[in-house]
């Protein structure tokens, strides 16, 4: 008995069990999301043409003849995801390279919890803001210039979808960008290149991987956020280049499919799983991708804190 | 790097295409600068816009008028109060009157001057904001004012009232009881998995493909759409296990598998920053794997761990999308008793809110966004302040 | 030691350095020849890197330090307000103790610095001095199949020749460097101590050392610091074989350090 404690291994092979246990949940979690999305879009695709969902212009849910052709959908959801990363990208990759590369270590400890507070802002406090304060602003100042701007536009949401996104993009950047190792840094100034020079021919491209991973993650989120377009976007499926105009989303179908008091089997309801799926997968892609580049990133320049 | 610099002929240090190179510089440095600026000030407008559309809805107008209580009132309750000022105060009050007579019996067949919660059309009129009174009530609601029998009271009805389709009668009550009740939910069931998963992962597994499957599984998960895990929470819990919709029961179970990887990713974080030597140290006494980690570990880790939480916990409070798919905003005047009942949570409340066509709810809207900022503000302090408080060097 | 100015690359005056409270450099004055190499030695935290630091302005970099003194050359302060640090330091390369090439391709990493100092602009102007620099830097041979795969991916003396061809493609005077072979092994340090030789011809070399038989082999002068004090300098033959000093005679036979 003397090397042995046969009870202290039981309780030992219980909790590691338990353990594992516990991880095993953490997956099916993901799988469990994913079937069952798929089971209720196969039903779905059962019923309505997959090739009229991916190709087809008229989504008209809840009529007798209804149809449900996402194209409109996505080039909405395609519109305002686009006006979001054109302001959060050019923003959030300066704001963070000012964080990083200028910004006295006072400063900064001072803006990076400002920037965490807008990070931490719920989503519907940001619908709130679009629908009340931009989307009003922007009717009045098209009005100035004689456009006629819909109070559901593609361009309120987009803006400010676009400040949402901002924290996500600067603070990975700031991270990978910190992560450039300083001789790099030395290497370009020591051939008497200035600061600014020495950041966009050398310290940007080192980071370049980091960066796109942030880009990545955040047009994931702009994809899958729900909030800022249910509560500021149109319902209307219009398919339109005009960002003045409302437009549609992915999630804001999805929500108003299942909101509404329509049977669980009919094919207004399934329709949400449907769009789902392609919300699924093309936001998984993303960030498979986004996390593929940041780990060879992280092993180019052996860091672990990121 | 910027300074000012003057030309002497024999400087050899200095030549023109400098000066050009430089000023590309500083207005590279300014554009980044601006960019900071600009996401600062937009916070600022932001807060600033939602404080001053939401700091008007903690007062509420009251007015002073007559009330006849008698047996006529009491059936037609809106006769109690002389016809020139019946709409300007509260419907919500005047329904009350037949519980005031049942409760103090001695009221009836008097008449005395109360200060009443007033309509509000009344209020948002006094306020200054967008209003329907129609002329003749303006007039009367100016007589009153006149009489100095308006005055403007702390909007306590705000914070022990639930929800009401009359606008001076909606408070957060039974949107902060449900949320209470959904996070309560979402921690059981996603602190003690996420941080055995997380221990099981950085204590236990071995390096290999599945530990690695697991790894890109939680750092995915971490990155869905919140929106994808309400059509999990409708087709599983809802669908296929009969939990009830819009419960406070399958909100916790929907946030908190949004939460687990959150927990997960910085608790792992937390148990790789304790060094090794306290792991030899315990192996060199002769303990086992299981009580190095749950005796010197875990406590080292345990900081760590709860800053992780804290952060989970504020994401899970401040997420709506998920819980409009399954249920949770419906109108819910009354707080929840348990986790099977229906129920509703804050941001859902402010959802439902920002919808309603009266003025008087934009008000109520900002006010409940300054709630759960306010809320949510102080739940990432705490976090920082654990995370500094406990910073160890190792 | 005064020399004849025709033969004097830097002058050194009463030079003096502080990181914060702490005096890293006393008094240091020195005049530094022409097409030479003198290398700088002694005990790690002399300030033998601070000085080298000091003779193209890296040290401005760094937050909380204080200069005095001055340091001539081209018969200019270089500390003087109207000049452009970065000019200073295209005459004055340097090179680091981490090979430490961009992220780039070889091409790239020698064209960079001249295309932005607007020497050449890209096509076969810029070929050209690729090829040159990478030529002086004994480094053509190796690479010229391959001179758009990143520069990453050379060995670790093939990195530091790289370096030492993306400073001569600038063209300085003088090139600094700071330990260049501390993190190489025996035959990339002969080959880069054989490339020194060949460059003085057209260069003023100062290098940092820790190695005193690297800086018997290449150096004609050494200059010994001690505590942030210069102690002495002379033809480093008779540092080595006959120092003046007790102190760099106890370091040389190592004593201590």
């Amino acid at each position: 008995m003397l090397f042995k404690t046969s009870r202290n291994q039981y309780t030992e092979n219980i909790l590691k069990l338990l353990l594992i246990i516990a991880a095993t949940i953490s997956i099916i979690t993901t799988f469990a999301i994913l079937f069952s999305i798929i089971f209720e879009a196969i039903e779905f695709f059962e019923m309505r043409s997959f090739w009229y969902f991916i190709t087809g212009t008229e989504w008209s849910p809840g009529i007798e003849d209804s149809k449900f052709g996402a194209v409109p959908i996505f080039a909405g959801t395609f519109m305002i995801t686009i006006i979001a990363m054109l302001i959060a990208v050019p923003i959030g990759l300066c704001s963070a390279i000012y964080m990083s590369e200028y910004a006295s270590h006072t400063i900064r400890n001072l803006l990076k919890p400002m920037l965490e507070i807008l990070a931490g802002i719920p989503t519907v406090v940001y619908g709130f803001f679009a629908a009340l304060t931009i989307a009003p602003l922007i009717v009045e100042l098209c009005e100035y210039f004689n456009l006629e701007a819909s109070f559901n536009s593609a361009l309120a949401c987009g803006i400010v979808m676009g400040i949402m996104i901002i924290p996500v993009i600067s603070s990975l950047s700031d991270d990978v960008i910190r992560a450039v190792p300083d001789s790099q840094r030395r290497a370009s100034l020591a051939l008497g290149m200035n600061m600014g020079e020495t950041i966009v021919a050398v310290v940007l491209p080192a980071a370049m991987p980091g960066i796109i991973s942030a880009t990545l993650l955040g047009l994931s989120k702009a994809l899958g956020e729900t909030m800022i377009v249910v509560m500021a976007a149109g319902l209307r499926a219009n398919l339109t280049w005009n960002p003045l105009d409302d437009m549609t989303t992915v999630t804001v179908r999805i929500v108003d499919a299942l909101v509404g008091d329509h049977a669980f089997d009919s094919p207004d309801t399934l329709s949400a799983f449907a769009l789902g799926l392609v919300l699924f997968v093309v936001t998984l892609l993303l960030n498979v991708i986004s996390l593929t580049l940041i780990r060879k990133f992280k092993q180019k320049y052996k860091v672990n804190t990121l | 790097m910027n300074k000012k610099i003057t030309i002497y002929s024999e400087n050899p240090f200095y030549d023109k295409s400098l000066k050009t190179r430089h000023m590309k510089a500083t207005i590279f440095k300014m554009v980044t600068l601006s960019s900071l600026l600009f996401s600062l000030g937009f916070l600022i407008f932001f807060l600033s816009d939602i404080v001053i559309k939401g700091l008007p809805a903690f007062q509420q107008t009251y007015i002073q008028v007559d009330v006849t209580y008698n047996e006529k009132t009491v059936k037609s309750t809106r006769k109690a109060v002389n016809k020139e000022y019946r709409r300007l105060v509260s419907r919500s009050w005047l329904r009350t009157i037949p519980q005031q007579v049942i409760d103090n019996p001695n009221l009836m067949n008097t008449k005395i001057k109360l200060w009443i919660l007033a309509d509000d059309q009344v209020d948002q009129y006094l306020k200054g904001h967008h209003h329907n009174l129609k002329p003749k009530y303006i007039q009367s609601v100016d007589n009153l004012v006149k009489n100095n029998a308006t005055k403007l009271r702390f909007n306590i009805i705000f914070f022990t009232r639930g929800d009401s389709k009359i606008p001076e009668y909606a408070g957060i009550k039974s949107a902060v009881i449900g949320s209470i009740l959904t996070l309560i939910v979402t921690m059981v069931v996603a602190f003690p998995i996420a941080v055995m998963t997380a221990i099981y992962l950085e204590e236990f597994a071995a390096d290999n493909l599945w530990t690695q499957f697991i790894e890109i599984n939680i750092n995915n998960l971490a990155a869905i759409p919140s929106i994808l895990f309400g059509l999990l929470g409708l087709a599983v819990f809802i669908n296929l296990f009969g939990l009830p919709r819009s419960s406070p029961l399958v909100g916790g179970l929907t946030l908190a598998i949004m939460t687990l990887p959150i927990i997960i990713i910085s608790s792992r974080a937390a148990l790789r920053s304790v060094p090794d030597n306290i792991r030899q140290a315990g192996y060199g006494l002769g303990l086992t794997k299981i009580q190095v980690v749950k005796d010197h570990v875990f406590p080292l880790a345990f900081p760590g761990v709860m800053t992780g939480s804290i952060i989970g916990l504020a994401q899970a409070m401040g997420e709506t999308a998920p819980l409009i798919i399954i249920g949770m905003v419906a109108f819910i005047p009354d707080s929840p008793n348990s986790i099977m009942q229906a129920a509703t949570v804050m941001p859902a409340q402010i959802f439902t809110w920002a919808g309603m066509p009266e003025r008087a709810y934009v008000e109520k809207t900002a006010a409940g966004i300054m709630v759960l900022l306010t809320i949510l503000i102080s739940l990432n302090a705490m976090a920082i302040y654990l995370r500094k408080k406990f910073e160890v060097k190792w | 030691m005064k020399i004849n100015e025709k033969n004097t690359a830097i002058t050194v005056n009463s030079l003096n350095l502080w990181y914060g409270d702490n005096h890293s450099l006393k008094d240091v004055s020195i005049d530094i020849h022409n097409n030479q190499i003198t290398a700088i030695i002694g005990a790690s935290g002399c300030g033998k890197s601070s000085f080298l630091r000091c003779l193209n302005r890296m040290n401005d970099l760094i937050d909380n330090i204080k200069i005095d003194g001055e340091i001539i050359i081209k018969n200019k302060n270089i500390y003087d307000k109207d000049v452009d640090e970065c000019a200073v330091r295209k005459y004055v390369g340097m090179v680091f103790q981490q090979p430490n090439p961009f992220p780039k391709s070889i091409y790239n990493n020698v064209a960079y610095a001249p295309i932005k100092h607007l020497m050449v602009k890209k096509g076969s102007a810029c070929d050209d001095l690729v090829e040159e620099s990478l030529q002086k830097a004994n480094l053509w041979d190796e690479v010229k199949d391959k001179l758009h795969s990143p520069g990453t991916a050379l060995s670790g003396g093939q990195q530091q020749r790289l370096c030492i061809a993306r400073t001569i493609a600038i063209k300085p005077n003088i090139i600094l460097m700071d330990e260049p072979t501390s993190a190489l092994d025996p035959i990339s340090t002969e080959k880069i101590e054989a490339l020194m030789l060949e460059l003085k011809q057209e260069y003023t070399i100062i290098i940092v050392t820790h190695n005193m038989q690297q800086a018997s082999r290449v150096a004609d002068y050494t200059v010994f610091f001690h505590l942030g004090d210069l102690v002495e300098y002379d033809k480093t033959k008779n540092i080595f074989l006959n120092p003046h000093q007790q102190q760099t005679e106890d370091y040389i036979t190592g004593r201590f350090g």
